[in-house]
């Protein structure tokens, strides 16, 4: 097993560069169309600031729709437009894009369910004191669930390191891409042993840094 | 001065709910006003009206002669940082200090840095919690959670204070605090205060004015003492404790 390791060493710490690199950029990209998304669905709930609800309900399935289409059916699904954004449909920054598409509506209802747990009270208060919508959201909503939104990340990083392991399997590389090649492939067993344990431990460490950020700057003490 | 003319509210949307009907109020300036009712009598509904977070159905809300119930956009913004109000649940950012609470409003209107602390300092002083300013709301009592919300309410030197059940989550000790407070800011500022509550205790305490609502209506009104004296219903009676029930 350690000798596996330390021939492998240059592959494994390139496959678990291109795991973080997939990770981290899908995150962020998801992040950026998923955040809006979810401010949206707030916003214009029956009971939030503006309500539409057909605006609304269209979101709403649109959504659904893209969180129930399985990961690996959407990423062979959507390669034409995989190439047309990036010029190609293989390789760890090909894989972002399904990576992207995926995350985006689970960010959103993550968003959602976060924003949603602020006291309307408070809300309430904002708007007695003459806040505008934009204000209401910049101020009191995001502010106010940001160690909600930073839990909820972790959430989404994990689930994301799990989807790039699928990416892997289809071309994506990383280290999904090794245990499938040497381990289910080739039978190289302590190889398939290796690269789970170094996604374990990936989470884990993902999992502490999210939760322990989220507790220090919750300032709601508990 | 406010006045509320005729105001009715009626909540459509599934089962129409007829919070207020034809209520009338003329609140003096200087005056500390109660209103009194059981639970779901239209107290908070018509708070919520004054406050500009209802549209009423019907009516018309006077302040300084001009109806404010129906401004929209700008002008509704504008008016809503002209009138102060508190809730029993205080209603702070959890996620900000007390002094970034207090500033909260001064920074909604966009006031320079330098001014903004200057004038939380001074609010600060005004409610007794300059030690505080540091303090997250999680850290506070509910009597001290109460007066940052307090000092909110007044940063930008409304002439109204509305104040919704402020003492119905504290103890009787912290609760008379809080309404000496209030009648301080009231003499001090020259503050006009309208208190909505269920216990008879804080109209006695300080209100010159009460009105009683029953079912979204005005049953009596008039001077505190008057009206105490001479109840001419039953549920004002049931409210003194005159008949030995309970209205809760
Ligand atoms: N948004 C709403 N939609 C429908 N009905 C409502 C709404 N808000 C209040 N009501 C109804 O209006 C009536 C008056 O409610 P309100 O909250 O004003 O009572 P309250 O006197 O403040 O009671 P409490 O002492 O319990 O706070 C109640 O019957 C309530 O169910
Ligand atoms: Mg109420």
């Amino acid at each position: 097993m350690i000798e596996t390791l330390m021939t492998n060493q240059t592959m494994l710490l390139e496959g678990l560069g291109e795991t973080l690199y997939m990770t981290f950029f899908s995150a962020l990209f998801a992040y950026v169309l998923g955040l809006p998304l979810g401010i949206l669905l707030v916003v214009t709930d029956k009971k939030g600031l503006r309500p539409m609800p057909v605006l609304n309900a269209v979101l709403g399935w649109v959504i659904n729709i893209g969180r129930s289409i399985p990961f690996i059916i959407l990423m062979v699904a959507i390669i034409p437009f995989t190439r047309a954004i990036v010029g190609k449909a293989i390789g760890p920054t090909a894989a972002i894009v399904p990576l992207v598409v995926a995350a985006a509506p689970f960010v959103a209802r993550m968003v959602e369910t976060s924003l949603k747990e602020i006291d309307p009270g408070v809300v309430e208060a904002a708007r007695t004191m003459g806040a505008t919508h934009w204000q209401i959201i910049y101020k009191v909503l995001l502010p106010e669930s940001i160690p909600s939104l930073v839990r909820g990340g972790s959430i989404t990083t994990i689930t994301l390191i799990g989807y790039s392991a699928m990416a892997g399997a289809v071309g994506g590389r990383g280290l999904g891409d090794i245990a499938i090649r040497y381990g289910y492939h080739r039978y190289q067993y302590d190889m398939m042993i290796i690269t789970i344990v170094l996604l374990v431990i990936l989470v884990q460490v993902i999992q502490s840094l999210f939760s322990l950020t989220a507790k220090l700057i919750d300032k709601r003490g508990r | 001065m406010i006045q509320v003319e005729n105001l009715s509210k009626v909540f459509r949307g599934g089962e129409e709910v007829t919070a207020l009907r034809h209520i009338n109020l003329k609140v003096e300036p200087g005056d500390i006003y109660g209103i009194i009712g059981k639970s779901g009598a239209g107290k908070s509904t018509l708070l919520r009206c004054i406050s500009l977070l209802e549209t009423p159905t019907e009516g018309r809300i006077l302040v300084e002669g001009a109806d404010i119930s129906r401004l929209r956009g700008r002008e509704l913004i504008e008016m809503r940082k002209k009138v102060g109000v508190i809730f029993q649940g205080y209603n702070l950012l959890m996620q900000r200090t007390v002094r970034d609470n207090v500033a909260f409003p001064l920074e909604l209107a966009r006031m320079p840095k330098a001014r903004r602390w200057a004038r939380v300092e001074e609010l600060l002083e005004v409610v007794g919690l300059s030690d505080k300013a540091r303090a997250y709301p999680s850290q506070l009592s509910g009597g001290q959670k109460q007066r940052v919300a307090i000092a909110r309410a007044l940063a930008n030197h409304p002439s109204i204070l509305l104040c919704d059940e402020p003492t119905s989550a504290l103890d009787s000790f912290t609760t008379r605090s809080i309404l000496e407070l209030l009648t301080d800011i009231n003499r001090k500022m020259g503050v006009t205060v309208i208190i909505i509550t269920h216990e008879i205790s804080v109209v006695k305490a300080i209100c010159n004015k009460v009105a009683v609502i029953n079912e979204g209506s005005f049953i009596e009104q008039g001077n505190t003492r008057e009206v105490f004296a001479h109840p001419a219903s039953e549920i004002t009676r049931l409210l003194l404790g005159e008949t030995g029930g309970s209205i809760q």
